[in-house]
């Protein structure tokens, strides 16, 4: 499908249809057990997203627990260097617990809670999101268990005590490639297991219907944000909104209000790890084959055979071998444009911004930082480019130190 | 008739009870599969039910995961386990095999290569975990031309109108998973298993298979004395896991004697 097939009363942001399909992508692909808890999200959420005081709530927190708005920043000194169109920055690294992660966990809580379901349970690989999930769970009085591959604990200690601070329990997650996606199904088991009790926080925008949906949803606040911020400040519309792509939920999320306005180009970055041609990557937009895991069909890394891949990229954040079926549609449909992004240029770019910003940004935000400069020097001065940057960086200092073979015990 | 519905339905007339054992094709080492399908079922098995290694088991519990990982590790792949059961068939035309595995090793053979290669290595149906009948449409199809049963899950949490529909989309057998949870885990609570039994039977013509929960003769016995039949697996599985240290006669001898004691539960529940 493209563009012009489009049907008549389909706007690009009426998707997905009623069963989760984006185009040929999304759908729900799970064990039987679960069908019956993602039909009841699917209903307690269409109830709730247009009742007045749920979006009342949800408001409240963005504003006085998470610290929204964010704000859209000119990168003065970046541009200069860049030496091109003018970088923007959606700051959702100054959110409270420091990433974009925070939005859709709120979201979400409230959602447990109006459901009735006492415990809360999620997957985490950098653990942005359980520490996203494992804060809301605090403030809303939920019990919650976060699954981490056990590869990740290793990698990422400070996030680990941190969600034990929060009172979480961390399980880490053993068997096969112990990394996000065996903590993604797990999740999915004790989910299975305890499905009366339990609400699964999902943190990106795949998983099965109605998850993509509701996750980005959540986050597109990033897109509305930026969207608004942009026309007061500058007016009009940037010439093209730039993002980092794992699962794809901050992409989705700034680029969602923009969907329908033709004029600003979407563009995803992916992990392309130690290059897209060496195979040791994480980029599925660009290098994978369509098929069906994790509860949707969707680009992924894959072998011959159909199994799946293993990834690599320096940021945890973004190892992932598959995408958010929303992005593999908008890719097919040729309205967002994804590009992928090594890990050395990545860090290139991590340091530039310390230098020239005296921002430290996620390793993952990096990836959409170094593509945006790139960018920005082959466009006009009069042009516009808005990056999102998703998250902060300081959990990414140890691995930035072993690099540069500093120990800071 | 398929072979899967002749015996199905055979056992039913002779109101004998159906004995499904599942394995991990390649597990614990290739070439012990297709010798240890002929040993289950000269122990009493029914039908086989032979799991297709994937890396992202997501509905099986921790003694199963380890199975797809050992056979993962010897490289059996979905073209592997098609080569296993056509060296299975060679030797035994009557004995089902049902494939149970995840869709994505499938979709990427595709649907329609998978079904006929499935069709000629003597494979009569197929369980596709992550793969709800409303998303099978496709798949389907090609799976009946090559006279392939497509078999879902039924769930406690399954409600009734879901239920109806997942029934008359199987052949074969319907199989009522009796625990909410992964495979090999929790205990059984026979009288919630008998209740939902009993409603099922109302739009259920087919013969009802439990599974999940069942480990010996004791859990087998008084499921069978409510369903046609019962799935064994991680309790099958986990006796294989020993093969490196037991040697895998020792390991098979194991397994032959739990099948043999449920088969002999089994038998006891209709005399």
């Amino acid at each position: 499908m493209t563009r012009t097939q489009l049907g008549i009363n389909e706007s690009l942001t009426s998707f997905p249809d009623s069963a989760g399909h984006f185009g040929a992508f999304g759908g729900r692909f799970v064990s039987e057990t679960l069908m019956g808890a993602l039909d009841e999200l699917t209903e307690a959420y269409d109830s709730l997203k247009a009742d007045p005081a749920f979006l009342a709530e949800l408001a409240s927190d963005f504003e006085h627990y998470v610290g929204r708005s964010s704000p859209l920043y000119f990168a003065e000194r970046l541009t200069e260097r860049a030496g091109g169109a003018k970088i923007w920055l959606k700051r959702e690294d100054l959110n409270h617990t420091g990433a974009h992660k925070i939005n859709n966990c709120i979201g979400q809580a409230l959602l447990a809670r109006h459901m009735g379901k006492p415990r809360i349970i999620a997957e985490t690989g950098a653990g942005q999101h359980g520490v996203a999930s494992a804060t809301v769970a605090a403030r809303f009085g939920l019990k919650c268990t976060v699954y981490m591959g056990s590869e990740d604990i290793q990698r990422q200690s400070l996030n680990v005590y941190r969600m034990k601070l929060l009172g979480a329990e961390v399980v880490p997650v053993t068997s096969g490639s112990k990394t996000l996606k065996d903590a993604l199904n797990e999740a999915m088991r004790d989910w299975v297991t305890n499905v009366d009790d339990t609400h699964y926080i999902i943190g990106t925008v795949a998983g099965p219907h109605p998850y993509p949906m509701i996750v980005r949803d959540f986050q597109s606040i990033i897109g509305r944000e930026a969207r608004q911020q942009f026309a007061e400040r500058q007016g009009g519309l940037p010439d093209a909104v730039v993002a980092c792509v794992g699962g794809g939920s901050n992409a989705m999320g700034i680029f969602y209000p923009f969907l329908e306005d033709s004029s600003v180009r979407l563009i995803g970055v992916e992990a392309g790890g130690d290059g897209v041609d060496s195979g040791r990557h994480a980029a599925p937009l660009n290098d994978g084959v369509v098929g069906v895991l994790h509860g949707n069909r969707t680009y992924l890394m894959q072998d011959p055979s159909g199994l799946i891949a293993e990834t690599h990229s320096v940021s945890a954040g973004l190892d992932y071998p598959g995408v958010g079926p929303e992005h593999a549609w908008l890719k097919d449909i040729e309205r967002a444009e994804y590009v992928a992004v090594s890990d050395d240029e990545a860090l290139q770019a991590f340091r530039e911004l310390n230098l020239l910003e005296g921002i430290l940004p996620a390793l993952e935000s990096s990836h959409a930082l170094a593509y945006a400069t790139r960018l920005a020097s082959e466009m006009a001065s009069t042009q516009h480019i808005v990056v999102n940057l998703s998250g902060r960086g300081d959990k990414d200092i140890p691995t930035m130190a072993k690099i540069d073979g500093i120990s800071i015990g | 008739m398929g072979r899967l519905s002749e015996v199905s339905l055979g056992l039913k007339d002779q109101n004998k009870k159906a004995f499904v054992a599942y394995v991990v094709a390649g597990d614990p080492h290739p070439d012990m599969t297709v010798q240890l399908m002929h040993r289950l079922v000269k122990s009493g098995v029914n039908i086989i039910e032979l799991g297709v290694p994937f890396t992202d088991p997501e509905a099986e519990g921790p003694v199963i995961q380890a199975a797809h990982e050992r056979a993962l590790a010897h490289q059996v792949n979905l073209e592997a386990v098609l080569t296993m059961v056509a060296r299975f068939r060679s030797e035994d035309a009557k004995t089902p095999v049902v494939l149970m595995g995840y869709l994505n090793p499938i979709e990427r053979m595709g649907y329609k290569s998978f079904s006929q290669r499935a069709g000629d290595a003597g494979v009569d149906g197929l369980i596709t975990v992550n793969l709800p009948p409303e998303e099978a449409g496709d798949l389907t199809e090609h799976l009946q031309t090559h006279g392939i049963d497509p078999i879902y899950l039924l769930a406690p949490t399954t409600n009734v109108e879901r239920a109806q529909r997942i029934c008359q989309a199987s052949k074969g057998f319907v199989y009522y998973v009796s625990l909410k949870g992964t495979t090999g885990s929790g205990s059984l609570d026979v009288n919630a298993v008998q209740q939902k039994v009993n409603s099922l039977r109302d739009y259920a013509p087919l013969p009802l298979y439990v599974g999940f929960g069942i480990r010996d003769g004791e859990t087998a016995g008084p499921i069978a004395a409510i369903a046609d039949g019962v799935v064994v697996g991680s309790a099958i599985v986990a006796l294989l896991a020993d093969a490196e240290e037991q040697g895998s006669e020792t390991v098979i001898q194991d397994v032959v004697n739990l099948t043999a004691e449920i088969r002999a539960a089994l038998d006891a529940s209709v005399s």
